[in-house]
């Protein structure tokens, strides 16, 4: 299945990822040579139920002692005391200093 | 000769007795590194002052006539994606440089606990992704046998370490064939085991729902004796399974015999004459090959390719230079997140970000993942029943042996045919083995892969046994 640059851009949005138009080109071409190798998939037999084994066994509820806040926090690229620190959520304007 | 060419429970016997010091052995192994690594790129961090203070530890326990474990003083390296705390783990990524883990994985835990003494991290294709260790952030990794050539991937760090003979054995991690096929191409010994037998908590995830550790050695001994110390239920892995193995069954061991595999083509010609002689070694042991037919391998790695990528696009969603890792500066946390990924991250972990992305997005997921869920699950139903009738499955590991360095890196679908024998096992939920069967023509290392039922590790290991002193 050919996939056009204009999918890949989409793609990029929903991944978190900027591409340059090289990029776009080579990955569109990549993708389309596999989507074409995997349409080999497409006798898979129709109304085949989903048996995919549950091993999960779930930890009883009980409260351990949880990573310390300040520990977690210090590997963090940036912080403020015990807390992660991240670029203004909404906008683009840096909010005013108080 | 050099003591890292012992086998690890014979080490570990040598230095309980007191015969030799894991302090000695440390610095050779130590040594060996330094002789070694500048031309293989194995190692991407040595851990040598804190190895030093374990093996002293070690030393002190023996002294006391306390148990030191049962890996007492056995030098061990880690694939750079298992979790240690204080110490690198990149998984082989920009986005990791620098990160230093506040938790050991629980198989560094048991490691630890069995006296086994932790020299350092090995490389790997970024995230595990690769079958080569030429997509790694921190250059590439070469085959010891020839240096002009790959030692496999994504474990080819681990696997040209313990074939270099750095240390007696290593830990990999294998999603669709990243600790057996680097093995079958360095000439080691590589297990995957059944999905749910080792904890991977601490295991840097790509896709999470066949990845699993295994370890790497030149030797059987050394496989049994990490397995027997990192395999068991852990809490902290909800897929950890309590089951401990099932017995083996009386009679001759029943091998099924996949022979229309060699005839497939890419399917190399020495490949297909060392799998021939190992059935004929394993039939001299005693054992009965039964010939069967597998599902369609290439129907396998299209499975492979849509499951793998889809869980990797949801698991690698969490680098965003938050928490830790890298982080490039942005106006907004949007765009801060968008420069950290696209700087972060390496070419072919975009690209399956991307496939990831685009099988699970709206409008393709039932003709893409669904799909493969399907396949995958008939997958499994046709393993199950095959080992109704044999005890394990005789294949190649690969169908090549080691490729030349940047031979297959503007191929991605090249690459992943790399894959193709050894996908079934990790779809499947299976334990698998690659052993050395031998050489080809050039001299290169080429692997058998025995697979065995859910839990029947100990079926590999009675085939093994047959095979043992194949020269690698």
């Amino acid at each position: 299945m050919p996939i056009s640059e204009r999918t890949i851009e989409h793609l990029a949005r929903l991944a978190n990822l900027d591409l340059d138009p090289d990029e776009r080109e080579r990955l569109a071409k990549d993708l389309g040579a596999i989507l074409e190798y995997v349409e080999r998939l497409a006798d898979t037999e129709e109304g085949t139920a989903l048996e995919i084994p549950s091993m999960t066994q779930l930890r009883e509820d009980t409260p351990t002692p949880p990573l310390p806040s300040g520990v977690a926090v210090s590997v963090a690229p940036e912080r403020h005391n015990e807390l992660f620190k991240v670029p203004p959520v909404l906008g683009s304007e840096r909010p005013k200093p108080a | 000769m050099s003591l890292l060419a012992l086998s690890a429970p014979i080490l570990a016997d040598r230095v309980k007795k007191g015969e030799i010091r894991a302090a000695h052995v440390v610095e050779e192994s130590l040594a060996r590194i330094e002789a070694e690594n500048p031309r293989l790129g194995a190692v991407l961090h040595v851990a040598a002052e804190s190895a030093r203070s374990a093996a002293r530890a070690v030393d002190a326990a023996i002294g006391r006539g306390d148990e030191p474990g049962p890996l007492a003083g056995v030098p061990i390296l880690l694939k750079d994606n298992i979790s240690t705390i204080g110490m690198p783990t990149t998984a082989g990524s920009r986005i990791l440089d620098g990160y230093l883990p506040l938790y050991d994985a629980t198989v560094v835990e048991k490691l630890r606990g069995a006296g086994a003494i932790l020299i350092g991290k090995t490389n790997l294709d970024e995230f595990a992704m690769g079958s080569s260790t030429e997509n790694s952030a921190f250059g590439i990794t070469r085959n010891p046998w020839d240096m002009t050539r790959v030692p496999g991937g994504s474990s080819g760090g681990s696997a040209a370490a313990v074939a270099s003979a750095m240390t007696p054995v290593a830990l990999g991690s294998d999603t669709g064939g990243s600790v057996r096929q680097p093995a079958s191409f360095c000439g080691v010994y590589g297990l995957l085991p059944t999905y749910g037998r080792v904890s991977r908590y601490g295991l840097i995830a790509f896709a999470s729902s066949l990845d699993q550790i295994g370890p790497l050695a030149r030797d059987l001994g050394g496989i049994r004796a990490v397995f027997d110390a990192i395999a068991g239920h852990d809490p902290r892995d909800a897929t950890s399974s309590p089951d401990s193995g099932m017995a083996r069954r009386d009679g001759a061991l029943r091998v099924g015999i996949a022979e229309g595999l060699l005839s497939r083509s890419g399917v190399e010609t020495g490949v297909a004459a060392r799998l021939n002689e190992t059935a004929a070694r394993l039939e001299r042991g005693g054992a009965r090959l039964v010939p069967v037919t597998l599902p369609d391998p290439d129907k396998a790695v299209a499975t492979y390719y849509l499951i793998a990528t889809a869980e990797a696009s949801s698991n690698l969603a969490r680098y965003d230079g938050v928490r830790y890792g890298l982080r490039v500066p942005g106006e907004t946390v949007e765009s801060m997140m968008r420069r950290t990924r696209s700087a972060g991250f390496g070419r072919e972990v975009k690209r399956r970000i991307l496939l990831g992305t685009f099988v699970l997005s709206s409008g393709y997921y039932d003709a893409y993942y669904v799909r493969a869920q399907k396949s995958r699950a008939l997958l499994r139903r046709a393993f199950l029943q095959l080992f109704e009738t044999v005890d394990v499955v005789l294949l190649p590991t690969s169908p090549t042996a080691a490729f030349a360095v940047g031979d297959r890196t503007e191929d991605p679908l090249a690459m992943y045919l790399a894959d193709v024998f050894t996908v079934y096992a990790n779809l499947a939920g299976l334990p698998a083995l690659s052993v050395p069967a031998g050489r080809d023509a050039a001299g290169l290392p080429v692997g058998a892969q025995l697979m065995a039922p859910p839990f029947g590790e100990e079926l590999l290991f009675a085939a093994a046994k047959h095979l043992e002193g194949t020269a690698a």
